[in-house]
């Protein structure tokens, strides 16, 4: 072991690091995620965490050079040499991150994980643990700590603890950090160090965060410990996955994804890990997505009921109804963790974005639309929750029954969507669709006795609704519906009608509509959302991720388990090499696009890969098998 | 020096309370404000106990405990001089204040079963973070906000003794 602290070496190594030089940006499929229930953390492929908020999701960044390569701050360790291979995978059933460098002076292993405790003997509140370690050769390995609090924007000063660790106070509170890694003052509020590794020779890093009070720090000899503890615990969780198909790794992969992405206090599930990534390349759509978007609802639900996960679909539903109350009667689009809709979005313009995609922002303004779409999915994640044996109180029955009243009243009015398209607001045809779906679900509540609705009026307004799509949404020139009410543009939100089941998937108008969003907006296995007569989309706007899966879905639910398990497939070369996706992807590069990784894809996942099954087996059935 | 039976038991009682009352809420606002991450009460209650939630009781039980023992301290030193008041009770906090920071502070460090310090490095059972000079590594305003949350209890037990 050769430990190298000269000052002038630390100091050219911190400026390596943070040098306009490497101001290139990975892809952003390039990361992999990493969490407790409470945060996460991105980690490149190079080794760098460049994005951690402290101590909740929404919190401001610690680390942010996923925003700015430059002045967001970063905490890398990798080998000095360049890689001549990385390989990456987590350890099987857990949200443990492995990366190995290969290089010519030998392999370096990198494992990343977040601490799972049980919070019962004194313990930091959040930790990040880092273990690194050389399995072949004598690989120098590099760290560097370079915290940037508050998005950047604060002292980024880090204080030595009696020798015990170093400090970085944060707006709510401090991060610490304790290592047998040698690290020395480099450029202001960095700490570098380099360290030749014998084979077999490891060394730990141990990041933990205090909020309020003084802080509870973690030794680097708990390292091992606490790695056993996280892997068994995630095992444990993973295990139960009651998914039991072909494609269980990836199944259990967004399951992982979606319970990382999970605010375990409340059951709040969020749409993305992170805030600002374009879903353009220099463009201005660059939103928070740390929140929780209702829309989500319905599909989250149905993906940890349908796994075998019910603790969760219960924590999530308790969620849902109890925190939407805050805005009761009416429903808003998106809410933070808490139930709180007051988001104050805000931009950050001293970062210079994600490859200079300006501005970024965070908190989100979303309150102020309208979207009418959210009493279908609110509704019918209840719906679904009953009818996978969950219960409701008298007064979750007594709230999901006053939608009734809402959604009668304004189901003709016109909207943002769901694609929160800017703009007048008008009749989207998705819109009318989970508007019909809210009363359908209710009506069938009422039916059970477990709500009561004036049913009557119910029932009444389910069929105008319903004879308003047949009537305005249906194009007979597109031979499909519209996506608006009043005008032909074609909209991939509507694959859902068979999973609402307005129709039953072979209903020859659905079917039509399908073949011709397959034929317009497909591209390969992916999808566009809609065409340029919905909205003007962006020169280069991707495709979007959940439309293929609602596609796949769709398939399934038709009974074409075959095709559908082959657009799976095809779907799942398009995650990252973690198995994970962001919200869009560019069909021509193959480039993930948007916050990342978010949830709604990956839940959109599990329902496809469940409906293949459920299809495979009807076909099984069917042939006598 | 007065007799200990000198001491108007009920006086230092109520407003030993009282002061304590106060001061704390001083102390664990200024905490959830974020301005001060230093907790007297978890630094007693851990070390008594390794169990987080219990500790937060304990500490919170023993930290008014000590705050009837100072005002105890407090009564006897009024007696002693013969006068109390608010102005005179705040004077007293102060140096009780700077006595904490300089003095009982590092003292902690170094007799509490559970803090890390440089002496000790950090093991299983040491994982606290020190204090630091006068508690400076708890939030760059904790010292004038334990001398400000002292002051104000002095001035409390000051004004509250002075009665009658």
């Amino acid at each position: 072991m050769t430990a190298i602290d000269d000052r002038t070496e630390a100091e050219a190594a911190a400026r390596a690091a943070l040098s306009p030089e490497r101001a290139d940006y990975p892809p952003i499929g390039a990361y992999g995620l990493v969490g407790d229930g409470r945060s996460c953390a991105l980690v490149g492929r190079d080794g760098s965490i460049d994005w951690l908020c402290w101590p909740d999701f929404h919190s401001p960044s610690l680390f942010a050079a996923l925003l700015d390569r430059r002045r967001g701050g970063r905490f890398r360790v990798g080998p000095v040499a360049p890689a001549r291979r990385i390989v990456r995978r987590y350890l099987p059933g857990t949200a443990v991150l492995e990366t190995v460098f290969t290089t010519d002076d030998g392999v370096v292993r990198l494992l990343d994980f977040m601490a799972i405790r049980e919070n019962v003997a004194l313990e930091p509140l959040r930790e990040l643990v880092r273990i690194v370690e050389a399995t072949e050769g004598a690989p120098e390995v590099a760290a560097i700590f370079a915290p940037r609090p508050d998005y950047a924007g604060a002292s980024a000063a880090i204080g030595d603890r009696s020798g015990v660790a170093l400090s970085c106070v944060t707006g709510e509170g401090a991060a610490h950090l304790v290592t047998d890694f040698p690290l020395a003052p480099g450029e202001v509020g960095a700490r570098t160090g380099r360290l030749r590794l014998q084979a077999g020779e490891r060394r730990a890093f141990s990041l933990t965060f205090s909020g309020d009070d003084p802080g509870v720090l973690a030794p680097v000899e708990e390292a091992d410990a606490t790695l056993a503890r996280t892997c068994a615990y995630w095992r444990g969780w993973s295990g139960r996955c009651a998914y039991r198909g072909r494609h269980r790794e990836a199944v259990v992969r967004a399951a992982i994804t979606l319970e990382l992405l999970t605010f375990a206090p409340s059951g709040a599930l969020l749409a993305a890990a992170t805030a600002g990534l374009p879903e353009a390349i220099g463009g201005a759509l660059n939103w928070d997505y740390r929140y929780c978007w209702l829309r989500d609802a319905a599909l989250v639900l149905r993906a940890f009921s349908d796994l075998g996960y019910q603790e969760e679909a219960t924590r999530f539903i308790d969620w849902l109804l109890h925190t939407t109350r805050l805005s009761a009667p009416a429903l808003k689009p998106v809410y933070d963790v808490y139930g709180r809709l007051d988001l104050g979005e805000r931009t950050l313009d001293h970062l210079e974005g994600y490859r200079g995609s300006r501005p970024v922002r965070v908190g989100n303004a979303a309150r102020g639309q309208v979207q009418l779409d959210v009493y279908g999915t609110v509704v019918m994640a209840a719906f679904d929750f009953v009818e996978r044996g969950g219960t409701l109180d008298t007064d979750a029955c007594s709230y999901l029954a006053g939608f009734a009243e809402v959604v009668c009243r304004q189901w003709r009015e016109p909207d943002d969507g769901i694609w929160e398209v800017r703009g007048p607001r008008r009749r989207h045809t998705h819109s009318a669709l989970m508007c019909w779906t809210a009363l359908d679900r209710l009506i069938a509540l009422a039916d059970r006795g477990v709500l009561a609705i004036d049913r009557e009026r119910a029932a009444a307004t389910r069929a105008e609704i319903r004879n308003a799509i047949e009537t305005q949404a249906f194009d007979p020139d597109m031979q499909a519906y519209s996506g608006l009410m009043d005008a032909p543009a074609l909209d991939a939100s509507l694959l859902v009608m068979a999973r609402t089941h307005f129709h039953a998937p072979r209903e020859p108008r659905l079917s039509r509509t399908h073949e011709r969003l397959r034929r317009e907006l497909g591209a390969g296995p992916l999808m566009r959302r809609y065409d340029a007569r919905f909205d003007s989309p962006a020169q280069d706007e991707a495709t979007f991720c959940i439309c293929a899966f609602w596609e796949i879905e769709y398939l399934a639910r038709r009974g074409e388990a075959a095709r559908a398990e082959r657009q799976f497939e095809a779907m799942l070369g398009h995650a990252n090499d973690l198995g994970l996706f962001a919200e869009e992807t560019d069909a021509a590069t193959g480039e993930a696009r948007g916050n990342f990784p978010q949830a709604f894809v990956h839940a959109g996942l599990v329902n496809a890969a469940l409906w293949i099954e459920r299809a495979r087996a009807t076909g099984a059935e069917r042939e006598g098998r | 020096m007065p007799a200990l039976t000198a001491i108007d038991l009920e006086r230092f009682l109520v407003w030993g309370l009282v002061a304590t009352v106060a001061m704390s809420a001083i102390l664990e606002g200024s905490r959830r404000l974020h301005w001060s991450r230093m907790s007297l009460p978890f630094l007693f209650g851990t070390a008594v106990t390794d169990t987080s939630r219990l500790a937060s009781l304990v500490g919170f039980g023993l930290y008014m405990l000590g705050g009837w023992v100072f005002a105890f301290l407090y009564a006897w030193f009024f007696e002693a001089i013969g006068r109390a008041g608010i102005w005179l009770g705040a004077a007293v906090g102060v140096l009780h204040g700077a006595w904490l920071l300089v003095v009982f502070l590092p003292l902690l460090a170094e007799i509490h079963p559970r803090m890390a310090t440089a002496r000790t490095g950090l093991t299983r059972t040491r994982r606290l973070e020190p204090p630091g000079l006068a508690g400076l590594n708890y939030g760059t305003r904790t010292p004038l906000i334990t001398m400000v949350g002292q002051a104000v209890y002095g001035a409390i037990l000051g004004f509250g003794y002075g009665l009658g």
